[in-house]
């Protein structure tokens, strides 16, 4: 049994003191961010991540997913409890969540939200595992070719899943692309788009660039409408579902950790996508759909144990093949990178007590997450009641040091504030950041393996439709496109992302 | 003519932005597609843009205007400058006063802020950033700099 031996390698360095600790520290941070409202898991990630930066890599991974499940758990909180949801994943949960919360039922749908995660996490985890290490052969026989290919597979399918118009994420894609090859080219030392700027003669600092992009630009956006927050739930009575709630939750758990697992390994897939489709297949399916949007019990189950689901699968690409399949997914590249790691196949070979233990954690956070989130629900509906005014200030100062603290470079602090104004800008255009941190962390990446397919095939395009597996994820991607601008499917999508809005 | 100045502005924009990184490889060796330059991806990536850009402001016309939303010019100014003030002043003023600055003038940017507003978070701010960053993590930075620590007694 390779399986129980690699997992037993893995709960070995999970539940080290160290990384228990950083679990349970990266789990409880994650949720306290994610719960303040306006700041989605990707922003809180980006923020912690230089606090990680001194930690052993295993550590840092394990503490940095933390931060992750947290955040989105955080945003469910919000969610529910003000109709605002902390990241779009969330948004499906608002629906209904929302309205149980309004007859007095914010107990039960919490209860019900951190229980169906725990559910889909705990399943989710099981599948990372056994999916992890034949993925990983696989992708060990991967050459440039089929390297390129999925990277632009990849790339891609992001793009499925962004608001608004195809064509923008495109361009957003390729501009992040473009700002990643900024800095000395490795194959032949040249400068790139340096300007003469000594500071960035290497590259512009991944931290920088998120922090502008995502925290940045987030609290301009929320600076545009300034006013009160209502909370509306300021005691919660009666945690625990009744019988009947467990009884319509059952289903709705299930078939939403079975649509989440599935949807998230896909690249550019993962919670956003699980939880509307959950929603949708739990409205289809119900005998009395009129309820859902009116408090439905199962319009919270299914939803969120499907983003669970779907943000946990959403490793395995990330974890066997270096290929990160959100902008989440992103920054934990960005932190591998940082910490000496190339990601990719040979991770989960060459440092397998790394590899597990990040596997195993997920299981160990999500456990901590229903033991943390229950009992601490009070204390969360009372940090909804910070206003933004003392929030921002501190967001501001915690980015400024953050960023700081990753080089000791001044530079690094005109490159958020730089990134911050071009993110803002472009939103305000109607693109979304997410695929262009993508694109600036796979556009070194990209270029590498299109240069080594290239030399290889001696300047033959036609390699990546040669190769099988290249050629097939090629087929993929088109048909991905082809897909999202099917007008029909076009129709849909802007229904679905104006409901989000 | 009817046009939707958001996307002709945002499609202008993505082509000028193709066109100075296209202009930025003119010094930069094209290489051939066996042994590609550095040149080469880049100015591929500068064409694909500017076109995805063209096509976005050609479809900006005839169209509606897009709703954009008010700019909240106050914000915009002072939380930009706050990382770029922080990154002035951390090396000379030290953590502790760059920390005050950014909190400062970040709280300006809300409509909201009173003086005393701005004191409290100042004070607050420093004071869990230095217990925090300096005394917890153990940040390597000076808490006050070589500008002002001769001025204060005891450092």
């Amino acid at each position: 049994m390779e399986l129980l031996d690699n997992l037993y390698i893995g709960f070995q360095a999970s539940l080290a003191p160290v990384n228990l600790f950083y679990c349970f520290l990266g789990v409880l941070l994650g949720t306290l961010i994610g719960v303040l409202p306006g700041i989605g898991p990707t922003a809180t990630i980006a923020m912690l991540l230089p606090i990680t930066f001194g930690l052993k890599p295993e550590t840092s991974l394990i503490m940095l997913a933390g931060i992750y499940y947290g955040a989105q758990y955080g945003g469910s909180t919000t969610a529910i409890l003000i109709n605002l949801p902390g990241e779009s994943s969330s948004a499906v949960t608002a629906i209904d969540g929302y309205q149980m919360a309004k007859q007095g039922r914010a107990g039960p749908a919490l209860a019900t939200a951190a229980l169906g995660s725990f559910f889909a996490g705990s399943v989710a985890t099981v599948l990372v595992a056994v999916f992890a290490g034949p993925l990983t052969e696989i992708a060990l026989q991967f050459g440039p070719a089929e390297y390129f290919s999925l990277i632009f597979l990849g790339l891609i399918s992001s793009v499925a899943l962004a608001h608004g118009s195809v064509i923008k994420a495109l361009a957003m894609i390729v501009l992040g692309l473009l700002f990643g090859l900024v800095g000395t080219d490795v194959t032949s030392g040249a400068q790139r788009f340096t300007l003469g700027i000594p500071e960035i003669s290497d590259k512009l600092e991944f931290v920088a660039v998120a922090i502008g992009v995502f925290g940045l630009a987030e609290i301009l956006r929320n600076l545009e409408n300034e006013h009160d927050r209502d909370v509306m739930v300021t005691k919660i009575t009666g945690l625990l579902p009744s019988k009947e709630d467990f009884k319509a939750m059952v289903g709705p758990v299930l078939r939403g950790t079975a649509l989440g697992s599935a949807l998230g390994i896909l690249p550019g897939g993962g919670a956003i996508l699980s939880s509307f489709a959950a929603y949708t297949v739990e409205k289809k399916i119900s005998k009395h759909p009129e309820r859902f949007g009116k408090g439905a019990i199962e319009g919270v189950a299914g939803p969120e144990s499907a983003n669970n689901a779907g943000a946990q699968t959403s490793f395995i690409p990330m974890l066997t093949l270096g290929i990160p399949a959100n902008a989440v997914m992103a920054l934990m590249v960005g932190a591998m990178i940082i910490q000496g790691i190339q990601p990719g196949p040979n991770v989960a070979v060459e440092q397998p007590s790394l590899f597990w233990g990040v596997i195993t954690s997920m299981w160990i956070g999500n456990l901590m997450l229903v033991l943390l989130n229950l009992p601490l629900i009070g204390l969360w509906v009372r940090l909804l009641t910070i206003p933004y005014t003392i929030l921002f200030p501190a967001i501001l100062v915690f980015c400024s040091i953050g960023v700081f603290s990753v080089n000791s470079n001044v530079f690094d602090l005109y490159t958020v504030a730089f990134f911050g104004f071009i993110g803002y800008v472009l939103v305000k255009l109607g693109c979304e950041p997410a695929p262009l941190l993508l694109g600036f962390v796979l556009g070194p990446m990209i270029e590498e393996n299109l240069r080594r397919a290239m030399t290889i095939s001696r300047g033959d395009w036609t390699v990546f439709f040669t190769r099988p597996l290249s050629a097939t994820l090629l087929v993929i991607s088109v048909l991905v496109l082809l897909v999202v601008f099917l007008p029909s499917v076009r129709k849909k999508r802007e229904e679905v992302f104006v409901e989000e809005d | 003519m009817q046009m939707d100045t958001r996307e002709v502005a945002c499609g202008a924009i993505f082509v000028v932005t193709a066109a100075l990184f296209a202009y930025g490889t003119v010094d930069l060796p094209m290489g051939s597609s066996i042994r590609m330059g550095p040149g080469y991806f880049p100015l591929m990536l500068a064409a694909i843009l500017g076109v995805l850009g063209f096509v976005i402001l050609l479809k900006g016309f005839g169209r509606e205007q897009s709703p954009i939303g008010g700019i909240p010019w106050r914000g915009l100014l002072f939380i930009l400058a706050g990382p770029i003030i922080f990154g002035l002043t951390v090396r000379g003023l030290g953590l502790a006063p760059a920390i005050a600055l950014v909190a400062a003038i970040a709280t300006l940017a809300s409509s909201k802020a009173t003086p005393v507003l701005i004191a409290a978070i100042v004070v607050g701010l420093v004071a869990f950033c230095v217990i925090v960053f300096s005394y917890g993590l153990g940040l390597p930075y000076a808490l006050i700099g070589p500008w002002v620590a001769p001025l204060v007694p005891g450092v």
